[in-house]
């Protein structure tokens, strides 16, 4: 079986390749990338004015298996996936039960198999039950195929549990995967700290609990020898404490999402719980450093925390709702909106946080067009404009801040191992 | 004005039909109509016989979802005064207690056939939510920390009634900024009347980043908030703060910022002391502050019942005759 992407601007970030060209698809490999390709394919796909690129990469989804499937399920989020252009997604373990055990993570990945129309890479939990207090069987995970650890969602408070699991986790070669806020000084807050909470009278989350969490993470990593990645980071100062990190040589990695690098708290109202996400939307100095810290290399990958929830959960007074909104089908309509655009960002730099990077931080067999590579691939079409619209979502999730909002780009092919997954926004059956 | 009739001036401002949730909302021409309104709302209430037709066949629901007194009671009598028919929803007499949510309870309201809703809950928003929810108009009773806009208008109401005007007094609110809808409400309230407010108290309890505006100052003391004022308004101070390491004790509070004789002379002398209630007296407020001869505590509740009549008038039938 022979599939060639015709006439497309091949971006493949991984290769240095940047160029109007041919991609070859041979039994669900990448056989060859190179201009005006004769060969006689089975399939054409026609990508004149398109942009060609790995498959995106998503490290930080919540699909919400096993326990939580009215939110969203392998199936639902792999079909949302799809739709975004994304051919990897990474789930994270705070499901019920957490998955925190190699028999759940084998259960997964056989759950993927049958029910999931993109890779989904399964994450395990650092600590027993995400509590912060025994090490889980992390070993035993990472034979059993976990792609990383993290108790995502909850800071592990004691400094010497973490420092245990970055030592015990060196002899594997994995990444821990930390959500950095302070627990102490984010009790019962709802939004950001800042000028717009004190207006609204809501309880905040300081930048200042994210800064010592990230500062802590640092610090124990940089004595262990050990690797983090710092999950969703969306503070000013936390992305400098990064950036003088690597500058020191420490093993320390970052990604940040589409929220924190477009949208401020002054989207936060009253009466929709959209904007509930943690880390809050922060104040614009925080967006733009961000933004500075993906541009200057600082922050490593774009992921979604795509973080669905039942309508019924969403859809109530904004401080009691739960935290978080999908983000799968947002993403890059967002990112080339809004960043892309407006010349904030470049398309390269753009799809390399999305493919290349992300790849080589979780050593994925993914993210580039090399010959050989499974034949993950994303077409976009970068002057596509539509309208975000909740009722055309795959994921089960709703309340996001991006509804309604007009975005110019998006994927309109989706091929997974040489197979096309998504075609013009409509998830294929498998 | 005619017995038992109520005309309202709609050549200026018609309210009718806008819900009340937070006095960011309302235009100085609309507070000022409202509190020309409670001027008769007033008479009303020291009549000998309490009722006028005004909202009759109009149809009020007080649903509560936080522990009340006067707020429900002032609401539900300014309702009854006006001849509208009232009833109460209280969180642990009714189907909230078996998890209805907010949403559904507020559709079973308004199948009712109900006019207006008039509610407390202490999420931040509820009202705001209840708004896009629901179609009556929505009285916001309080929600969380963010607004009582009922409270921000009495205070308004009972200090013109005392000063006669309000652009350019100086208005001292002491204690927990924090926590307060009615300091939120009273800044919105207070500074679109032109009045300079003035806040101090513990800094564990002032808002980090409420950083001052034009006609806002943030003070270290309470000396320098109370000298010269026109109105000090005294929050209450719930005893919940001080275990949650707010501030050290109760004695030190009431020492370095409760509201005594010695400080309430460094304040002009005609000055008029407010607070929202219930009082915690030894702490915030000495009870010779309270009782004495500046406080218009007890009047704030009387002004209370006027100021509602005066809003469910206006949201509910606004500029018509009744």
């Amino acid at each position: 079986m022979k599939t060639l992407i015709k006439g497309g601007r091949v971006i493949d970030p991984a290769n240095s390749f940047d160029k109007v060209a041919d991609v070859l698809i041979e039994d669900g490999k990448i056989a060859k990338v190179a201009a005006n390709i004769k060969s006689a394919a089975d399939e054409v796909i026609e990508a004149e004015g398109k942009i060609v690129c790995p498959g995106f990469i998503d490290m930080h989804v919540h699909l919400r298996e096993p326990g939580q499937e009215a939110k969203e399920d392998f199936e639902s989020g792999s079909k949302a996936a799809a739709a975004g252009g994304y051919t990897t997604v990474a789930t994270m373990p705070n499901t019920n039960p957490v998955v925190d055990t190699a028999a759940l993570v084998r259960s997964l990945q056989k759950r993927a198999e049958d029910a999931a129309v993109v890779h989904v890479e399964i994450i395990g939990a650092v600590t027993k039950g995400q509590k912060g207090e025994e090490m889980a069987e992390m070993g035993d995970m990472t034979q059993a195929g976990a792609v990383a650890f993290s108790d995502d969602g909850h800071f592990t408070k004691s400094a010497k549990v973490m420092l245990n699991c970055y030592d015990y986790l060196k002899s594997f070669d994995k990444v821990i995967i930390n959500h950095e806020e302070e627990p102490s000084l984010i009790e019962e807050g709802v939004m950001n700290e800042s000028h717009r909470s004190a207006m609204l009278g809501m309880k905040g989350r300081p930048t200042v609990a994210e800064d010592i969490a990230v500062y802590r993470d640092i610090a124990l990593a940089e004595y262990a020898g050990a690797r983090v990645h710092v999950a969703h980071i969306s503070s000013a100062a936390a992305v400098d404490l990064v950036r003088q990190a690597k500058k020191r040589g420490v093993r320390v990695t970052a990604e940040a999402t589409p929220q924190h690098l477009t949208m401020t708290d002054d989207m936060v109202n009253l009466f929709d719980s959209s904007t509930k996400v943690n880390p809050p939307l922060r104040c614009q100095k925080d967006v733009e450093a961000v933004l500075e810290g993906i541009k200057d290399g600082t922050i490593d990958c774009i992921v979604t925390d795509h973080s669905p929830h039942a309508q019924e959960e969403k859809d109530r007074e904004y401080i009691y709702a739960p935290s978080g909104f999908p983000g799968l089908e947002t993403a890059l309509g967002c990112l080339m909106t809004d960043l892309v655009a407006p010349g904030k960002l470049d398309m390269v730099t753009m799809i390399s946080k999305l493919t290349a990077e992300p790849a080589k931080i979780f050593d994925l067999n993914a993210g580039s067009l090399s010959v050989g590579m499974p034949a993950d691939i994303t077409v976009i079409d970068p002057e596509l404009e539509w309208t975000v619209d909740e009722k055309k979502f795959y994921t089960r999730g709703s309340h996001s801040p991006f509804i309604g909002r007009k975005f110019k780009g998006k994927a309109v092919k989706t091929l997974v191992d040489g197979k096309l997954v998504m075609d013009h926004g409509v998830v294929l059956e498998v | 004005m005619n017995k038992g009739v109520i005309v309202l001036d709609n050549s200026k401002v018609n309210l009718r039909g806008k819900d009340v949730l937070a006095l960011a909302d309302f235009s100085k021409e609309e507070i000022q109509v409202i509190l020309e309104s409670a001027k008769e709302m007033k008479n009303i209430i020291h009549r000998d016989i309490k009722k006028v037709p005004a909202l009759r066949g109009k149809s009020i629901v007080t649903l509560f979802y936080e522990p009340s007194t006067r707020t429900r009671s002032s609401f539900e009598l300014a309702g009854k005064y006006l001849g509208a028919d009232v009833v109460n929803i209280t969180a642990g007499t009714s189907s909230i207690v078996k998890g209805e949510s907010l949403r559904d309870t507020l559709y079973t309201v308004e199948a009712m056939g109900v006019d207006a809703i008039v509610m407390r809950h202490k999420a931040e928003g509820a009202a705001e939510y209840a708004s896009k929810v629901a179609s009556p108009v929505i009285i916001n009773a309080g929600d969380g920390a963010h607004a009582h806009p009922s409270q921000g208008l009495l205070n308004l109401f009972t200090v013109q009634e005392h000063k006669g005007h309000l652009e350019g007094l100086k208005y001292a609110i002491l204690g927990d900024i924090t926590h307060s809808r009615v300091a939120r409400s009273d800044i919105q309230g207070m500074r679109k009347m032109g009045v300079e407010v003035h806040l101090a108290g513990p800094r564990t309890l002032m808002p980090r980043f409420l950083f001052e505006e034009e006609g806002i100052v943030i003070h270290d003391n309470v000396e320098d908030a109370i000298k010269d004022a026109d109105v000090i308004n005294v929050l209450r101070i719930q005893l919940e703060r001080q275990k949650a390491g707010l501030f050290p004790s109760p004695r030190e509070y009431a020492r370095i910022y409760g509201l005594n004789d010695k400080r309430l002379a460094l304040a002009k002398k005609d000055v008029l002391v407010l607070h929202p209630g219930p009082m915690n007296k030894g702490l915030e407020i000495s009870p010779y502050v309270a009782y004495g001869d500046h406080s218009a505590i007890q009047e704030q509740v009387q002004n209370g019942v006027a100021v509602r009549m005066a809003i469910l008038t206006h949201a509910l039938i606004g500029g018509n005759k009744a």
